[in-house]
């Protein structure tokens, strides 16, 4: 990926029948720590790691709750997360005291979905530059959804996004089979599990020997369990949990990490240097 | 007869010409009574939902819990109250959206009164009180008119047998209008506020029509709301 003359405004068409200012926005995601989604037969489960910019501050919100129902946790630029969420909070309010129920999954996502459209399509509007992961639970059950700044939404089993989160996918595709009998302890132990791999290596090396100094946030939503961001002492409980069924096993670097610039993948061959960060200022969660 | 062709009557009754008015509003009945003590608020409401001599439910409870320890009894006409109530618990969750935390009861009053007041010319046809535990954890009422004065009291009755039940509260809780000796009355005890509350209920239901079938009472204190229920005369 690299500039070219057809990225500048979003309403360009590159030859190759791509919008770049679109995937541009993408690489936004990319810029945020890592958060994890996972879901069992009865639970949703959010992962985030939280780690401050500098020691001197406190961390963005990754997780935010939206309804009873319903909660995301973020990746990107957390301004325009909060205008998202302000928007998702206000459409299932009204939903709620409209039809006196919960605004069931799927319908919000394409509801966000065609709201996230329209900004790629106006030439005095820019993509939202936050991908979110979509922790729900209505009566079809619990749903991890991930929605992108294309305005895509994908309903998914288990997913990861943000930086270094290419390790936790590969847990999670590598422990998927499991989690649909897991139960309530054992999905958030497995999402706790699945995010240690997206710490930075020199940090996953000096947290070897417990994970209880991980700065991560919890969030769980499901059968008789209206979403709930876990407490401190919560948190705690469920990292020693995790760390006794860790047992040794440690993967320090992950494999095929996604630092590196993205690879062919469905990009047609297109010469020319490659463009090596959007170079825009944006607050990183 | 004007140009449009239909009959036009004078506003004076004419034999022969039946005339009927539409009011969009309508009494369901019904009292509720507010004590607020030193760390509690006892709030109680009939469970009777009339309209006219007909009873449309024994069982409707006219008691919200729209915080934790903040609970709204309204009652008037059941359709603004419904509405009120809806709209009152679409702003609190807005709140604690933008706030992350709960709404305190003295938010919640003057929420309310602003809320109502809004519907200045077009009135939500309700007695409202509002119980609850200020952020002091001392027990609260607020009683309102329908236009959404608000004033902060130590207990109020209000309903259709809010006439007849506030006599009552002022001379047992405020000691009104009592040749009596002492300086210091006794302090008001949960127990005692329970059983005034509980009894001017069964006085009430003796004497008006709308006041019946039985009494829900909820009893905030910091560590929650307790319900108690009563039966009352059913006739």
């Amino acid at each position: 990926m690299f500039r070219n003359q057809y990225d500048s405004d979003v309403t360009i068409w590159s030859p190759q029948g791509r919008l770049h200012q679109v995937e541009y926005a993408m690489e936004a995601v990319k810029l945020g720590t890592a958060t994890v989604g996972l879901k069992s037969a009865d639970y949703a489960v959010l992962v985030a790691l939280c780690k401050p910019p500098s020691e001197l501050s406190t961390s963005q919100r990754k997780i935010f709750s939206i309804d009873d129902h319903l909660g995301i946790s973020i990746a990107g630029i957390t301004a325009d997360a909060r205008v998202l969420s302000r928007y998702l909070r206000s459409e299932c309010l009204s939903y709620k005291h409209a039809y006196a129920a919960s605004y069931p999954v799927s319908r919000l996502m394409t509801n966000l979905g065609n709201k996230m459209q329209a900004t790629t399509q106006r030439y005095d509007r820019r993509p939202y530059g936050v991908g979110m992961l979509v922790a729900g639970y209505d009566d079809k059950g619990p749903h991890i959804y991930q929605v992108m700044p294309s305005a895509n939404s994908f309903s998914c089993k288990a997913m990861s996004i943000g930086s270094r989160s290419q390790s936790a996918r590969t847990y999670l595709e590598r422990h998927l089979a499991s989690f649909k009998q897991c139960s309530k302890d054992e999905i958030l132990c497995h999402g706790i599990q699945a995010i240690r791999g997206s710490l930075p290596s020199e940090e996953a090396a000096k947290k070897e020997e417990s994970l209880a100094q991980l700065n991560i946030c919890v969030a769980i939503v499901g059968k008789n369990q209206p979403f709930k961001i876990l407490t401190e002492e919560e948190n705690t409980k469920y990292l020693n949990m995790a760390d006794e069924l860790a047992g040794s096993v440690i993967h320090l670097k992950s494999d095929d990490d996604d630092d590196q610039p993205p690879q062919g993948g469905d990009e047609p061959a297109e010469p020319g240097p490659s463009d090596p960060l959007v170079d825009v200022p944006m607050d990183l969660p | 007869m004007n140009p449009f062709g239909i009959q036009e009557y004078p506003d004076y009754p004419i034999s022969g010409a039946m005339r009927y008015e539409f009011s969009p509003y309508e009494s369901n009945g019904g009292s509720i009574v507010g004590i607020a003590g030193d760390d509690f608020a006892v709030i109680a409401g009939d469970t009777r939902l009339s309209s006219g001599y007909n009873i449309h439910s024994s069982t409707q409870s006219k008691l919200f819990q729209l915080a934790p320890l903040t609970v709204l009894a309204s009652t008037g006409c059941w359709c603004d109250t419904l509405s009120l109530i809806g709209l009152m618990k679409v702003r609190l969750q807005m709140y604690e959206n933008t706030h992350l935390k709960v709404m305190t009861t003295d938010a919640v009053a003057q929420l309310l009164s602003i809320t109502m007041y809004n519907r200045r010319f077009f009135p939500y046809y309700v007695s409202n009180i509002l119980a609850g535990i200020d952020k002091e954890g001392k027990g609260v009422i607020y009683s309102y008119d329908p236009i959404g004065h608000c004033e902060r009291t130590t207990y109020r009755a209000g309903g259709t047998a809010g006439p007849l039940l506030q006599p009552v509260l002022d001379s047992q809780i405020g000691f009104k209008n009592m040749d009596s000796t002492e300086t210091q009355m006794p302090k008001l005890t949960k127990e005692r506020a329970v059983s005034i509350a509980s009894d001017t209920f069964i006085s009430a239901t003796e004497r008006d029509i709308y006041t019946g079938d039985s009494v829900l009472i909820n009893i905030i204190t910091k560590d929650g709301v307790e319900v108690k229920q009563m039966k009352l005369r059913k006739d």
